[in-house]
């Protein structure tokens, strides 16, 4: 079988008459005029292997070395150790070179593997039912939100100022087709989702509304949320659930090791990024959402879901199931448009899991927990420094500087070989001075007092 | 193909039976035919309001979905639960224990509009020609 058929004029010109046009131009009519583009593309010249080969080394030197420059940087992805065995089973070619193979007959292997990751993730997040993941984060809480506003037949939904302003973004893309109506809960001093701003939208929600419990499909909610701070997510779930309408909890699943698991705290979505775990912060992605719920919700899912079944000799073996609830059967009507997982990054997320077991999941959780709350105690003893909430952290925190926090971030990766976090300010331009610190497990006690060092001698400068 | 002469019938293939001021909606002998196993049937929950054409649930084979479109205006009474636990019962009995809502009627006159026995049974015959 040939691995790839080319075309070249002769067969341009065949396929052409084939379809009774005379030029490619002819199938372009359709565009108007003013769409066009009619001056030449601007493409430089072609290079050579070696010239190609020179260019792309030039602009990878470029790059900061991630072993050689501590990241404190976080805000939903984590610098997180990677045993090697991930790198080494992902890269086997039954794994890598393949494209989203479903095929029960001839996929025992990767249905397999998503059975397990799905499995992890009801463990973990205390849910009955995971699909086998979605394209990031952020679409995972767009789908929640989308799934609530469904089931409940509401269009408002409640969504934590806390929640990652990236998945926020997404959810307004995805909300601007069925009309859903976005509301933002703000946070209280000390960093968490305030509950009596939440119970006031309930309540003004309710009062116009015509049915009991007025027209809110759900709340979202990040924990720990983007700050870093874990929420007090009980008894706002609870009013949620007092107003008829969904709860959505995204949640960190490293954090699991250590926090209640959001089933636990009553959560019907659980929704997140699971990329960190297994996978490097590479650029931003690719990422690895993860989507669990109730099993009462299983119908309304978005994505695909794997399930056990016995083949007709009794063998156990995996199946694509519930198929109906996607697009190739139900068109128009499909719960979602995501017919598809991130299998590669969804098995990274498989094998990190499996290789760290519950205690190796609960030491990771406790030495990011401890790490970060060393260096909190010593940035806040620098003079000018002060932490932005009070509320209870997990691996990342939000600290206020004298000065604003972007030129601190440059100097501190140009000088010092550091990247310090992010500046808030990229997020929020009141927030211009705020850095926000992710301390993993992987950072040394070296590493936390030289940030320390360094940052009191860059804001002395 | 069974067609009871007590039931009216919309062209997508609902039949309903009248019962005072309550009439009964399911699915018909044809269609539950056509869908295969059914696996599971969603239904709305009582004291939604119906609006005829309207999709008002929908009936899930294996290999396929389709909305339940209500017969008429009206307003949900009750839904049948036992096909929630056995949605096998619309296959075995979708004229008898596989009905699936009863419903108050708001528009007695709409009912006179839907498809006679005898109407139904030429809308079948016709599918049925085509394959």
């Amino acid at each position: 079988m040939a691995g790839y058929v080319g075309h070249g004029p002769t067969e341009e010109r065949d396929l052409l008459r084939a379809i009774g046009v005379s030029c490619f131009e002819d199938l372009l009519v359709g565009i108007p005029e003013t769409a066009r583009q009619r001056a030449p593309v601007d493409i430089p010249p072609g290079m050579s292997e070696e010239e190609l080969r020179r260019l792309f080394r030039g602009l990878g030197a470029r790059n900061y070395d991630p072993e050689k420059v501590p990241s404190f940087l976080g805000a939903g992805l984590y610098d997180h150790l990677i045993p090697a065995a991930i790198r080494q089973l992902t890269l086997r070619s039954e794994f890598y070179t393949a494209y989203t193979p479903y095929q029960a007959e001839v996929a025992q292997g990767t249905l397999a593997t998503i059975y397990e990751f799905q499995s992890i993730l009801c463990e973990l997040t205390g849910m009955d039912v995971a699909n086998a993941s979605v394209y990031d984060g952020g679409s995972a809480a767009a789908e929640a939100v989308l799934l609530a506003s469904s089931v409940t037949g509401r269009n408002r939904v409640l969504v934590s100022a806390a929640l990652h302003p990236h998945a926020r973004q997404v959810m307004e893309t995805y909300a601007d087709g069925p009309g859903l109506d976005l509301v933002t809960v703000p946070l209280g001093a000390d960093g968490r989702t305030d509950l009596a701003a939440l119970r006031a939208l309930i309540d003004g929600s309710t009062a116009g509304g015509s049915a009991a419990g007025g027209n809110v499909a759900a709340l979202v909610l990040q924990n720990p949320n983007f700050f870093g701070i874990v929420e007090d997510a009980g008894p706002l779930v609870e009013a949620t659930h007092a107003a008829g309408a969904l709860a959505v909890i995204s949640a960190d699943l490293v954090s699991l090791g250590l926090l209640e698991s959001p089933g636990a705290l009553g959560a019907d979505i659980t929704v997140g990024e699971a990329q960190s775990c297994g996978n490097p912060p590479q650029y931003g992605g690719p990422l690895c959402g993860y989507f669990a719920a109730k099993k009462e919700l299983v119908r309304r899912m978005p994505g695909r879901l794997v399930a056990e079944a016995n083949d007709q000799d009794g063998h156990r073996g995996f199946v694509l199931t519930l198929q109906t609830r996607e697009q190739h059967i139900r068109r128009d009507k499909a719960t979602s448009n995501i017919c598809t997982n991130n299998n590669l990054m969804a098995l990274g997320v498989t094998i990190y899991f499996a290789l760290l077991g519950p205690e190796g999941l609960r030491e990771t959780a406790d030495q990011c927990l401890q790490k970060a709350h060393y260096l909190e105690e010593k940035l806040a003893a620098i003079p000018g420094v002060r932490r932005v909430h009070a509320g209870p952290f997990f691996q990342e925190f939000a600290v206020e500087l004298p000065v604003p926090a972007g030129p601190v971030v440059a100097r501190m990766l140009r000088d010092e070989g550091i990247l310090a976090g992010l500046d808030l300010g990229r997020i929020d331009a009141g927030r211009a001075r705020q850095l926000l610190v992710a301390v993993t497990e992987k950072r040394t006690r070296a590493e936390l007092d030289r940030y320390a060092e360094v940052l009191t001698k860059t804001l002395r400068a | 193909m069974n067609v009871p002469q007590d039931c009216r019938y919309t062209k997508e293939h609902e039949w309903v039976r009248v019962e005072g001021d309550i009439v009964l909606v399911g699915i018909t002998d044809y269609a539950q035919s056509a869908l295969g196993d059914i696996v599971f049937v969603e239904l709305p929950k009582v004291g939604v309001k119906l609006v005829a054409e309207q999709p008002f649930g929908s009936v899930e084979a294996v290999k396929a979905v389709s909305d339940l479109f209500s017969p008429v205006n009206g307003e949900v009474v009750e839904i049948n639960a036992a096909i929630g636990d056995d949605p096998t019962v619309v296959n075995k009995s979708p004229h008898g224990d596989g009905w699936m809502i009863k419903t108050k009627v708001l528009d007695a006159t709409q009912i006179d509009q839907l498809l006679s026995p005898a109407d139904y049974e030429k809308l079948v015959a016709g599918l049925a020609g085509g394959h």
